[in-house]
């Protein structure tokens, strides 16, 4: 049996989160939420150790936690913007406590919950991955949809509102998808690195494209690109997906990072010819 | 350079800026900070086609009276209405364009400066920004001469370009009234004299222009009001001794 026919589950659930994720990510990034992926991400491991003890999806208790997890710190948040560090920590760590009592108690402490934490790609069933490319093109379907009012309220939140949008309602139904986001994230890449695939892509491409759509197109594709890397790269080298995946796209980033500063020094010493 | 604030109820633009009743007002609005009370008991109509400016020293209150009068901050006593209705309204915000004091957007923003242009073209969340919109914001940015700029990221231009742009989001949505504070506070002297023409024409065109300032400056020669806050209440102030006492009346009333 070839590789490809071994991995292709996992090489399509990778690229359809790959994209999703950053999609997500350049909204987030640009509130400046960064840490939210991963606060929800500590969130998401609370339910998945509920969804094992109930004995229904863990998927599916991660995503109704996530969300509702996405929901409570954008209204704490809100009601208290100087406590916005002391709520998300609360909201982290919390969760990570609930996970670790739950699973002690109900007995799953085991390798399945270690799957989750690090992410399971490539035994990925072709049934998981019918699951997720559905979740994914909801959130593909979510950002198409609000995109007038997501960007408008990412550039300029006061503006946004002022302009008549229903900023808050729209941060609300952010923070839903970036649930959504991790909870399917967190099969490929594992709780723990989820997050950093709706961040890293967005940076790769906010240094190589300058509009707003140029840069989620962008990200969307460097993140794609980097679970297909990833994932072919783990088959060969025996190394672990997840990390493998989000390795790629830190490369990406020092990569791009490289590209912009020798692109403002082309620039610099054209004007200076110039001149 | 006698005002002539009657010519504009001859004009059709004028007529359908007026709905339901003035452009804005407030009634009875009172506010305060922990620090203090700030506006006290406040009455203010402007009516369609107004061109109206709101002087007063610094902390006197301008910003948080313009900011309760479009709905960004609650009044601890009284109301604001926007066309007649409360300044919360989404559809009434609709018909408005904010110019807010500095650019407050970031320069990591990775948006190009059409794109934020078009985003004041943003009442409603749904689907992507269409050929309307785009056209839209290139017109806009046409009156604010920054056309050629359209493609640049937002982060690179000066802070007095980026002053520009915001107003030129501001007129994007084709507004109805066009509320600014100190729109051009470090804008050059050219920049600000382009900007007046650009309200004066507006206004000729039927547009109402409430805007907070520190003194007349480039647009004297366009207005129809002038008010000035003072220890929390509003002076109505005659246009014409407003403009013969340029620089002076603000120390006036600036206790």
């Amino acid at each position: 049996m070839s590789a490809l026919s071994l991995l292709w589950p996992a090489l399509v659930a990778g690229m359809l989160v790959g994209a999703a994720a950053p999609a997500i990510g350049t909204f987030v990034v640009q509130k400046r939420l960064s840490l939210v992926g991963d606060g929800l991400g500590h969130i998401a491991f609370a339910g998945v150790a509920i969804g094992l003890w109930l004995g229904i999806s863990p998927l599916a208790g991660a995503l109704a936690v996530a969300a509702l997890g996405g929901v409570g710190i954008d209204a704490l948040r809100r009601r208290n913007p100087e406590e916005a560090d002391m709520v998300l920590a609360l909201f982290f760590y919390g969760s990570i406590a609930t996970a670790v009592v739950v699973a002690s108690l109900s007995g799953t402490f085991n390798v399945n919950l270690f799957g989750f934490l690090f992410g399971q790609v490539l035994t990925v069933t072709p049934a998981e991955m019918a699951a997720i490319g559905a979740l994914a093109l909801v959130i593909l379907a979510g950002v198409a949809g609000l995109y007038r009012g997501l960007v408008a309220a990412a550039i300029d939140e006061e503006a946004a509102a002022v302009g008549g949008l229903p900023v808050r309602a729209l941060n609300v139904g952010l923070m839903v998808l970036a649930g959504l986001t991790i909870a399917v994230g967190m099969q490929v890449v594992g709780i723990l690195l989820v997050a950093a695939m709706m961040v890293i892509p967005v940076g790769v491409a906010r240094n190589l494209v300058r509009s707003f759509r140029s840069t989620l197109v962008a990200a969307s594709a460097v993140g794609a690109a980097s679970a297909v890397a990833g994932i072919g790269i783990a088959w060969r080298a025996d190394s672990a997906p997840s990390g493998t995946i989000v390795l790629v796209a830190v490369a990406a980033y020092a990569l791009a990072s490289g590209v912009r500063r020798a692109r403002g020094a082309l620039a610099r010493r054209r004007a200076g010819e110039a001149a | 350079m006698s005002p002539a604030p009657d010519r504009r109820a001859a004009l059709p633009g004028a007529a359908s800026g007026a709905s339901a009743g003035p452009a804005l007002e407030l009634r009875g609005v009172s506010f305060a900070y922990e620090s203090g009370s700030i506006l006290g008991g406040i009455d203010l109509r402007v009516a369609a086609g107004e061109f109206a400016l709101l002087v007063g020293a610094n902390g006197s209150g301008k910003t948080t009276l313009l900011r309760v009068a479009i709905g960004l901050l609650a009044p601890a006593a009284g109301e604001a209405r926007l066309f007649g209705l409360p300044a919360g309204d989404l559809g009434a915000r609709a018909r408005l364009g904010y110019v807010p004091q500095r650019a407050a957007i970031s320069p990591r923003v990775p948006a190009t400066v059409l794109e934020v242009v078009a985003a004041g073209r943003a009442h409603s969340p749904y689907g992507f920004f269409r050929r309307a919109d785009r056209a839209a914001a290139e017109r806009a940015l046409g009156r604010v001469g920054l056309a050629r700029l359209s493609g640049r990221r937002i982060g690179e231009l000066s802070g007095g370009q980026q002053q520009r742009v915001l107003i030129a989001r501001a007129l994007a949505s084709d507004p109805a009234l066009l509320v600014l504070d100190e729109p051009t506070a470090g804008v050059d002297r050219a920049s600000q004299e382009r900007f007046a023409e650009v309200l004066g024409a507006l206004n000729r065109d039927g547009v109402t222009v409430f805007m907070v300032a520190h003194d007349l400056g480039a647009v004297a020669g366009s207005l129809t009001r002038v008010l000035a806050l003072h220890q929390g209440h509003i002076d109505e102030v005659p246009v014409a001794e407003a403009r013969e006492r340029v620089g002076v009346f603000l120390e006036d009333h600036s206790g």
